[in-house]
């Protein structure tokens, strides 16, 4: 039970004091001091977020944007770098996808969005994982065209509040937040303090992601929490929240081996890049589109209460061989039972497999299973 | 019945040849929500230091050491229903198991409850 407080090596989100105001357990995550839990603890900050709403403090991922002269510009830089289609973006839209390296392997997944302003274009706002950003950010540098360049941002903060309470709670504040559908995003006035809001996040729930400036993030958290349905919640819940969502943890469930087609991410490239390529490790990532990848992530259920957590093996049952490895697993609080995601080969994929797997040399049974675990709440504009 | 400490957060009360093994307050606030616990086959045969049992929280899975060498006589079968008891009592009814003291000797490499308060202040 290693202890890691305040290290003096590591940096602090602009909401630190308030993380320890709130009785945080702070620990260290990706360079920053991080809260993992707040007093209530893991499990009752994952069922708030899943019935009420849970704020979150994400201000340690990487925000910036790529500007160029105008929005074709921007978007081809971006789409040589990616298998997704930011051409066709519309503006106040955002699209998740993934930074290729050569291979076709995934340098980092991100979110993009087009800002709804005429008088942003050919700016495209990035948001990145905390461990990535300096790769990320060379990556970009050494790759875009001279007439494309990449601000990177560091004086706003970054706040997720997710839950199905979330969205109410944030346009009492902010009522144009209330007019967003999933994906779409605006920039808007949260008690007069000029906020950029995206209804997106990373729980499986309806919610938003406000990137807001840094000198009024404790404002806006505090006005937040103040609310009876708004709860702190740290990155202990988050990672459980995510796991149930089905969504691939950076580092983990995907990286710079796997590939978008055996991470099953698929849904990030749209018709026209699927169809033209043109994008970095195209020729695998065509080829495994066609012929289907040689392994690819699942999920997995377990039948006992035993958890099995990143790192176990996957083995065929009956004292098969072990065929793969588990990327992320734990107990999930809404399943009430563990469950995991892991790389299998693509002959053992199917929903319903059995498999076992390996946890301190004991094999537990488990299935393959559809993801997400717990059904997604986004909230899908009618004809949008 | 002396209870002891150990530097991994087991406590350990001597009754008898029997002695009762537990994880102490500190421990299961630090783990948090326990939601799973592997508890030792009765007859195993432990040393010091050996990993006794398993507790899993929802974010990690911990040991739980043999604080002394003994035999496995008694496991506490409520905790694989309950897990949750180990948040709630684990001074208490949330034991782990009971062994048959194998080295009493060992009881000298432990701390009493005084001293291991002040181990728990340094941390």
């Amino acid at each position: 039970m290693a202890e890691a407080v305040a290290d003096a090596d590591l940096k602090q989100t602009p909401l630190f004091d308030l993380h320890v105001e709130l009785g945080a357990r702070m620990v260290p995550f990706a360079g920053y001091s991080m809260p993992v839990q707040y007093k209530a603890g893991i499990m009752a900050e994952h069922l708030q977020t899943r019935s009420k709403a849970g704020l979150f403090d994400v201000s340690h991922m990487g925000q910036a944007f790529l500007v160029g002269p105008d929005h074709e510009t921007t978007a081809r830089a971006l789409e040589a770098l990616t298998p997704s289609n930011f051409v066709e973006l519309k503006p106040g839209k955002q699209r998740y996808t993934v930074l290729l390296n050569d291979q076709g392997g995934v340098i980092d997944d991100l979110m993009v969005t087009r800002s709804i302003s005429e008088d942003d274009d050919g700016r495209l706002m990035l948001v990145v994982n905390a461990a990535r950003k300096e790769i990320d950010y060379a990556h970009f540098r050494s790759r875009l065209p001279d007439n494309v360049k990449l601000e990177a941002v560091d004086d706003r903060a970054l706040i997720a509040v997710q839950g199905p309470e979330a969205v109410a709670a944030v346009a009492a504040h902010a009522p144009k937040a209330a007019e967003l559908g999933f994906m779409e995003a605006a920039s808007m006035e949260f008690d007069g303090i000029d906020c950029h809001i995206a209804r997106a996040g990373y729980t499986g729930e309806d919610g938003v992601e406000m990137s807001v400036p840094a000198g009024a993030a404790e404002a806006i958290a505090r006005a937040l929490l103040a609310d009876d349905r708004v709860e702190a919640i740290g990155l202990g819940a988050r990672d459980s929240l995510r796991l149930e969502a089905g969504l691939c943890l950076y580092g983990h469930d995907i990286d710079e081996t796997t590939s978008p087609v055996e991470g099953a991410i698929t849904f990030c490239m749209q018709k026209r890049r699927r169809e033209e390529g043109g994008f970095p490790g195209d020729g695998r990532i065509l080829a495994e589109l066609k012929d289907g990848a040689g392994r690819v992530r699942v999920g997995l259920r377990l039948e006992g209460k035993a958890p099995a957590r990143e790192g176990a093996e996957i083995a065929l049952p009956e004292d098969g061989p072990v065929i793969g490895t588990v990327t992320s697993g734990g107990f999930a609080p809404t399943v009430g039972a563990p469950i995991a995601m892991g790389y299998v080969p693509a002959g053992k994929a199917a929903p319903g497999t059995a498999l076992d797997l390996i946890v301190r040399g004991r094999r537990l049974p488990a299935t393959v299973t559809a993801m997400p675990f717990v059904p997604n709440r986004y909230f899908r504009k009618s004809g949008s | 019945m002396t209870t002891y400490y150990s530097k991994d957060h087991e406590w350990i009360d001597v009754e008898g040849d029997i002695a009762t093994v537990g994880i102490t307050s500190y421990a299961q606030e630090q783990l948090g929500d326990v939601v799973y616990v592997e508890l030792p086959e009765t007859g195993k045969s432990l040393s010091q230091g050996d990993e006794a049992a398993v507790v899993e929280s929802v974010k990690a899975a911990s040991e739980v050491y043999a604080p002394i060498d003994g035999e496995v006589v008694e496991a506490n079968e409520v905790l694989a229903e309950e897990p949750a008891k180990v948040n709630e009592d684990p001074e208490g009814a949330a034991w782990f198991l009971k062994m048959k003291v194998g080295n009493e000797g060992q009881l000298a490499d432990l701390m009493d409850e005084a001293a291991y308060k002040a181990y728990v202040e340094t941390l």
